[in-house]
């Protein structure tokens, strides 16, 4: 009897989405043929074409953004280019007195993106531990378990926490999360997991990688969380109705009919999620700490590609400096297209039989 | 012995199965307090601080109290009508490529999928774009160029407006029914009047609100900003000269060190803040509501 009471409910929703869709897709043919017929006999054949290559342009000039700002970055990363080349990735220049690297030396011209893609990666990654589990939670809850009535406010309200501006963000953790990390949160977790060498407690400030973290999460959550549901939604009923009448239980079906079936588009949410963190500029900002530095400790202050864009670009201090900057986001750009490249095949790849879901 | 085995089997699978249950409503509690965290600090704080002043007065000078943001609001306004300026046309325009002409072709899809790259493609990465396009080359007959200005900022925030507006145009006008295209094609009107005043019209509503919706992410940016509006303590609504932005002027009073300045910035906030609500909740009540289905 339960099951029943399960299952009724869940189907009604998918019959409700698939009929507005289904016909037009299956007399998509038909309607073009009764379309053409129609144009042809249009005699307003010279309006038409222009208006269509008005259409042409606009969307063409997508790819013409896309190329300009490549070309654009190129052009103005040439100077760092010609200095360093590659080398401006890995490796930095080693002071000979103390021999201890200097990554960032504007004085005197010596750039290295080491520090900035550190602190990139580590608060990407940790804002990615913090969010995945977090956001696949709230998807299955709000795809499998959540009453009726709460499942819209609810996505709303993870809608809107897409929707604030990381400025906001910044400003909340400058005022609220730093103070809290510095008082309680990093103590506390200097003397738990201060044996492992990754949390030592001499940045006073509250600042740095992890706090930076703990906001990219936030941040990245409602992304994952709704490409998550939306690939979720997208796996037929009638797999999670197999999986039940097997004998499995809510969680067996969630884990063998749904997750298993929708694991691909789980996998691009999460990456369309580190594209984000990856090049989230103010939030991370006003958090890290801006030191060109690189440390071991996840409490330390740090910089990342985009926050040293941020901080330096208007008032850099040479020609060289600024070129070093535009190479950093020209590499920024080039991981950001890779990343959200793959992740639109992937959620392709898996939402794109389904019904279009209302969001 | 083999039942009592399948019998502790099976109440471990129960145990398990509550144990997810209740991990996956912990995770959407820890999910919303953020969220509820955000808002509450955002009105006691921002709404303590709400005055006539900051609609009506520029900012105070370093160190003093009082002031306001009018010259961030209006400069917001105007980096805002200026992105739109730019942004929404082409942003319909292809939109309408490929709902209505480009369907199920290769260009369109590649369009479509760059369209979604250009969406992840981070903000500051866009300001530098508009920086070196507008703020560094010095052309003399071109005098709008060579120097931070209004202009470029606009230019940033107008870019990032198409991805947005183009995919929702696209998504209102698939909705409208084929019908609808014949019976205009049917009475002879030539296509593009068909597009425009029966398509389009149809699903107005739907482009308005998409519209909306990219013109509240682009109204909270920063970062494109920073080095290309710049931010201006003074009145200045001149495309040609640098421009007072609201989110520029959060962050500049989040890093002060003055208390009146940060209470400025937490007005600030709230006043962002309930603009992107009301697009977003727009957005929601038109796509929940089917404003489009009364068309059909």
């Amino acid at each position: 009897m339960p099951e029943i009471r399960i299952t009724q409910p869940q189907t009604q929703p998918e019959a409700a989405s698939i009929p507005p869709q289904a016909p037009d897709a299956a007399t998509a043919q038909e309607h073009s043929q009764i379309r053409r017929f129609l144009l042809a006999r249009g005699n307003s054949a010279i309006a038409d074409r222009i208006f269509r290559a008005l259409m042409v342009l606009c969307a063409l000039s997508i790819f013409a953004i896309v190329i300009l700002i490549a070309y654009e970055l190129v052009s103005q990363a040439q100077l760092a280019w010609a200095q360093s080349g590659f080398k401006f990735f890995y490796t930095a220049f080693v002071d000979p007195y103390t021999h201890q690297p200097v990554y960032w030396d504007p004085v005197n011209g010596n750039f290295s993106a080491i520090p900035f893609i550190y602190g990139t990666l580590v608060s990407s990654f940790l804002s990615l531990l913090f969010a995945v589990p977090l956001a696949v939670g709230v998807a299955i809850f709000l795809t499998e378990m959540c009453p009726g009535f709460l499942r819209g406010p609810l996505a709303f309200l993870t809608e809107l926490l897409a929707a604030i501006p990381s400025i906001i963000y910044g400003l909340w953790a400058v005022f609220v999360l730093v103070p809290l990390m510095r008082q309680y949160a990093n103590p506390a977790l200097v003397k738990v997991f201060g044996w492992t060498g990754l949390f030592s407690g001499d940045n006073p400030t509250g600042d740095g990688y992890f706090t930076s973290g703990i906001i990219l999460a936030v941040m990245v959550l409602p992304i994952i969380s709704s490409l998550t549901r939306e690939v979720m939604t997208a796996v037929p009923h009638s797999q999670r109705e197999a999986v039940l009448a097997l004998g499995a239980t809510r969680w067996e079906m969630i884990r063998m009919g749904v997750l298993r079936n929708a694991r691909i588009g789980i996998v691009g949410g999460v990456i369309l999620g580190l594209g984000r963190a990856l090049g989230e500029t103010m939030a991370v900002t006003m958090v890290i700490g801006n030191t060109p530095e690189v440390h071991k400790s996840l409490l330390s202050n740090g910089a990342s590609m985009a926050s040293v864009i941020a901080n330096e670009f208007a008032e850099a201090t040479s020609d060289l400096h600024r070129s070093a900057l535009v190479e950093i986001a020209l590499a920024l750009f080039a991981v950001t297209i890779v990343v959200n490249a793959i992740a639109q095949v992937l959620v392709w790849a898996v939402t794109r039989g389904a019904p279009a879901q209302a969001r | 012995m083999s039942t009592s085995k399948l019998e502790l089997r099976s109440r471990l699978r129960t145990v398990t199965d509550h144990t997810v249950t209740v991990l996956a409503v912990l995770a959407t509690i820890l999910v919303i307090v953020p969220l509820a965290v955000i808002f509450a600090e955002l009105i006691y704080k921002g709404a303590s601080s709400l005055d006539l002043n900051f609609f009506t007065k520029v900012p105070a000078p370093e160190g003093e109290t009082g002031g306001g943001m009018a010259n961030a609001i209006v400069g917001s306004g105007v980096l805002l009508a200026l992105a739109s300026i730019i942004g929404i046309p082409i942003g319909i325009g292809s939109g309408i490529f490929l709902a209505e002409f480009g369907r199920g072709t290769k260009l369109a899809n590649a369009i479509r999928f760059t369209a979604d790259v250009l969406n992840g493609v981070p903000s500051i990465v866009m300001g530098v774009t508009a920086y070196a396009l507008i703020v560094v080359p010095h052309v003399s007959f071109l005098p709008f160029l060579g120097h931070f200005s209004a202009l470029s900022g606009g230019v940033a925030l107008g870019i990032m407006m198409i991805p947005t507006v183009c995919r929702t145009t696209e998504e209102m006008l698939l909705m409208v029914p084929n019908a609808v295209r014949e019976a205009a094609l049917g009475l002879g009107v030539p296509n593009w009047r068909s597009v425009l005043s029966i398509t389009v019209r149809t699903a107005s509503p739907g482009i308005i609100t998409g519209c909306m919706l990219a013109f509240a992410r682009v109204a909270g940016e920063t970062a494109p900003l920073l080095f290309t509006a710049l931010g201006n303590q003074f009145w200045s609504t001149s495309l040609n000269e640098p421009i007072a932005a609201l989110p520029l002027q959060i962050y500049v009073y989040a890093n002060s060190p003055y208390e009146d300045q940060q209470r400025m910035a937490w007005a600030g906030a709230l006043v962002l803040i309930v603009l992107i609500v009301l697009a977003v909740s727009l957005v929601r009540f038109v796509t929940s509501r089917g404003v489009l289905k009364g068309a059909s």
